[in-house]
């Protein structure tokens, strides 16, 4: 691991972004591109719920939905993970014992980052002792505006150390960064400093995640790849609610990194009710009509 | 470095363009005086589609006495139409551009049929395009006196417009709208690989109501177009098509009063600085010579990228070039369609083999290709330089030759060291740079971080062998209009 060399950090032209993924929404996934594509999109999403009123409870009827999404379609793959606030880690693990779903922790002051290494590293730390997978950890927008892009370096460096086995998530909050150039330098900082995962957004900023954003991310993703061979994850996280929208992400993910990128391993979707529009597809696709809304329980 | 695996992929399943709703003739007879009239040769010949080699459709031959009769037409119409206010004729040209936009689906799918285009291409640029042109010079009728203060424009008479086929709906577009706004007559004749847009625009132009006479549109092969040069009758010539052609008409016409504008080939320079946006200039370097199949007179045929980025360019160029999907032009999801026709195939192959034979390094993306019609991967050259034919000679296919340069002076003097000075592409995130590049490039267009991106209001033309005259905007009137 090394600090990214900022000069050969490629800029980023915005129209010119915003023109390639017009592009990728323009194309038509239909039949047995779709259904797989939807069962894809399901297999990826990290169940979310990060509010202050979340209840143990809450957290039970989300996990027992993770493990059961759609009683009356067959083969459906479970959704990848759930991800809650660290105090109700040991909750979720507790109830997706037996099942290959993670559970995931957002940590580090989630969602302003404003404290002190210390803390973000005991946050960290106490996630992972209660048994989070994934640890979701923000990066200090505010250093990184300030241009402090070691300050930042160091602290993901810490961070991941501290994670030890379970995988880390960097969030640039690229609502925050305000240039897509920004987003750019954040990803290679985030991706040098020992990410597994690059994320978007919070959810708790608008703008959340963006094609745009989630575009010039996987070019990080890709020239770091190219350069060592190493496979970085990739989640885009808010904003994603219905089953078109996360067609076309994987329409640009298909296109841009392949299919290598295509699984669960490299590709999540923060998202809490994209699940029930994806079932509502998938429904539709098996039936020919769709079904009231009424059909798919909210959890 | 890792290579992406781009091969195995998430395969799109088929999303074809339904042709239920398009209604297409068996024959088509040749629009003269506001009627379609059987040609006096009799003779009609096959328009194919170049992605299956199936007829669709029999188009009529036009040969020396229909072109008299369609200039007799449209000399006559021109009393009254050039007579007749200024603001009614904007109606009419308005009325066109509705109706085009009306009917957008079918002349998109018709064109993808044809002429062998994506519908992706024909239904977001062409056809939305040739609308905007009539909208554009609508609104320029009435206000001519506007555009040429002091100068009192008049119309120039009978103007005979000879279009090509790679883009058979737009060029009609480009070259009537600006011609009746001013208040000339036109007798147009389209390609005659892809005449059907152009006769379905008869059609529109039939049921606009528009005064008859004001639009003949004929049919025919280059026979047909050296009689509307050669009629002693016609005021002006406007012509797109290769620079060969160009020259003849020049000869042809030369002697008489004829004016004319030419607007011929071209082998634009695509200019990457190591300072540019790299992963949007590999975007745009795929905009710039596989759009229409590189079947694009500005097409960006010539890459020069800086030495310091090249390897990491070519790299993700050819990545990108595997995404690519060539098939189906009805099918929604393709990027490259069918090759014009079998000529312009055995045209560009040619260049492939004479490329390979000179020494150039070839570069094909990997796709599956359906034995019948006319394709062509998407193609790239390494390892060549100016003396090369294949970087002095336009092929009109997806063919793409690249060099390298170091420094700005060097680069400017390679893209001008052609005969041709039709159109540019920099790539660069330094404006200064973009404006010494704007002066000294030798091309009537020059784009700036962006590659073949067109509208109404934008003037298009070229320098040297290129042409002459400018089409769009305030200058495409100019080419319509005499000042006394």
């Amino acid at each position: 691991m090394s600090f990214p060399d900022l000069l050969k950090i490629p800029k980023i032209d915005k129209l010119g972004v915003q023109e390639i993924v017009n592009r990728f929404c323009k194309r038509s996934i239909k039949t047995s591109a779709k259904k797989h594509g939807l069962h894809l999109a399901l297999s990826m999403i990290d169940l979310t719920t990060l509010e202050g009123k979340d209840t143990t409870d809450k957290v039970r009827r989300l996990c027992y939905k993770a493990s059961h999404l759609h009683n009356s379609l067959q083969g459906l793959p479970n959704v990848a993970a759930v991800c809650v606030y660290p105090t109700l880690v040991r909750v979720a693990k507790k109830e997706l014992e037996g099942t290959k779903i993670n559970v995931a922790s957002v940590a580090t002051a989630f969602p302003s980052g404003q404290s002190t290494l210390d803390v973000k590293l005991s946050d960290t730390k106490f996630a992972v002792n209660e048994g989070a997978d994934e640890v979701d950890m923000v990066i200090s927008r505010g250093k990184f505006l300030a241009g402090e892009y070691n300050f930042v370096y160091d602290e993901i460096a810490a961070v991941k150390e501290a994670c030890g086995k379970a995988h880390l998530k960097v969030i640039l909050e690229t609502g925050e960064l305000d240039t897509l150039d920004n987003v750019r330098k954040a990803s290679d900082i985030a991706i040098y400093a020992g990410a597994d995962f690059i994320k978007t957004s919070t959810g708790k900023i608008s703008p959340a995640a963006t094609m745009p954003v989630t575009f010039v991310m996987l070019n990080a993703i890709k020239d770091y790849y190219k350069k060592t061979g190493i496979k970085i994850g990739m989640k885009p996280a808010g904003g994603i609610s219905t089953a078109k929208i996360a067609l076309q992400y994987l329409v640009m993910l298909n296109e841009t990194l392949g299919y290598d990128w295509m699984n669960k391993d490299l590709f999540r979707f923060g998202a809490s009710s994209l699940a029930n529009d994806v079932l509502m597809q998938l429904q539709k696709q098996e039936s020919g009509y769709y079904q009231s809304l009424d059909y798919f329980s909210k959890d | 470095m890792s290579k992406l695996n781009l091969n195995k992929t998430w395969n799109y399943a088929a999303a074809t363009e339904s042709t239920n709703h398009i209604l297409l003739k068996e024959k088509y007879d040749l629009f003269i005086n506001g009627e379609f009239v059987k040609s006096n040769s009799k003779k009609y010949f096959d328009t194919i589609n170049p992605a299956t080699d199936e007829v669709i459709a029999k188009i009529s031959e036009a040969n020396k006495k229909d072109i008299d009769l369609a200039v007799k037409s449209a000399k006559i119409a021109f009393r009254r139409w050039s007579k007749l206010k200024a603001k009614e004729r904007g109606k009419y040209i308005f009325r066109i551009a509705r109706m085009i936009q009306e009917r957008a689906k079918e002349f998109a799918v018709i064109e993808s049929m044809d002429g062998g285009k994506p519908i992706r291409e024909s239904r977001d640029v062409d056809i939305p395009l040739a609308a905007n042109h009539f909208f554009y010079y609508a609104g320029w009728a009435d206000k001519l006196e506007y555009a040429f203060p002091n100068k009192t424009p008049k119309p120039l008479g009978v103007a005979g417009q000879i279009i090509p086929w790679n883009f058979p709906l737009l060029m009609a577009a480009w070259k009537i709208a600006p011609a009746i706004a001013c208040g000339n007559t036109v007798v147009l004749k389209p390609a005659e690989t892809t005449s059907l847009t152009a006769l379905k625009l008869a059609e529109i132009i039939q049921e606009s109501g528009l005064p008859k006479g004001v639009v003949n549109i004929v049919t025919g092969a280059g026979n047909t177009g050296a009689e509307i040069v050669n009629h002693p009758d016609i005021d002006k010539i406007a012509f797109t098509g290769s620079t060969n052609v160009g020259k003849l008409i020049q000869k042809s016409i030369s002697g008489t009063k004829k004016k004319s504008t030419l607007e011929l080939g071209g082998k634009g320079a695509n200019i990457i600085f190591e300072d540019a946006a790299i992963d949007q200039a590999v975007e745009g370097i795929v905009n710039a010579i596989f759009f229409n199949q590189g079947h694009v007179c500005c097409a960006g045929s010539r890459l020069f990228v800086q030495e310091s980025v090249a390897n990491v360019v070519i790299e993700k160029l050819k990545d990108r070039m595997s995404s690519l999907i060539v098939g189906n032009p009805l099918d929604k999801n393709t990027d490259i369609g069918a090759i014009n026709s079998k000529e312009q195939l055995a045209t560009i192959n040619k260049y492939i083999k004479i490329g390979q034979e000179e020494g150039g390094e070839i570069y094909q993306s990997k796709c599956s290709i359906s034995k019948k019609g006319n394709w062509c991967p998407p193609t790239l050259f390494l390892n060549v330089s100016q003396s090369h034919t294949i970087v002095q000679e336009e092929i009109f296919g997806p063919v793409l030759a690249i060099q390298t340069f170091r420094t700005i002076d060097e680069v400017i003097e390679k893209a001008n060291n052609t005969p041709f000075g039709l159109s540019a592409g920099v790539w660069t995130e330094k404006g200064s740079k973009i404006f010494k590049l704007t002066q000294e490039l030798n091309a009537g267009v020059v784009w700036a971080n962006t590659y073949n991106k067109f509208d109404p209001t934008s003037p298009f033309g070229g320098f040297k062998e290129s042409g002459f005259g400018r089409e769009g905007g305030l200058h495409g009137l100019k080419a319509y209009l005499k000042f006394e």
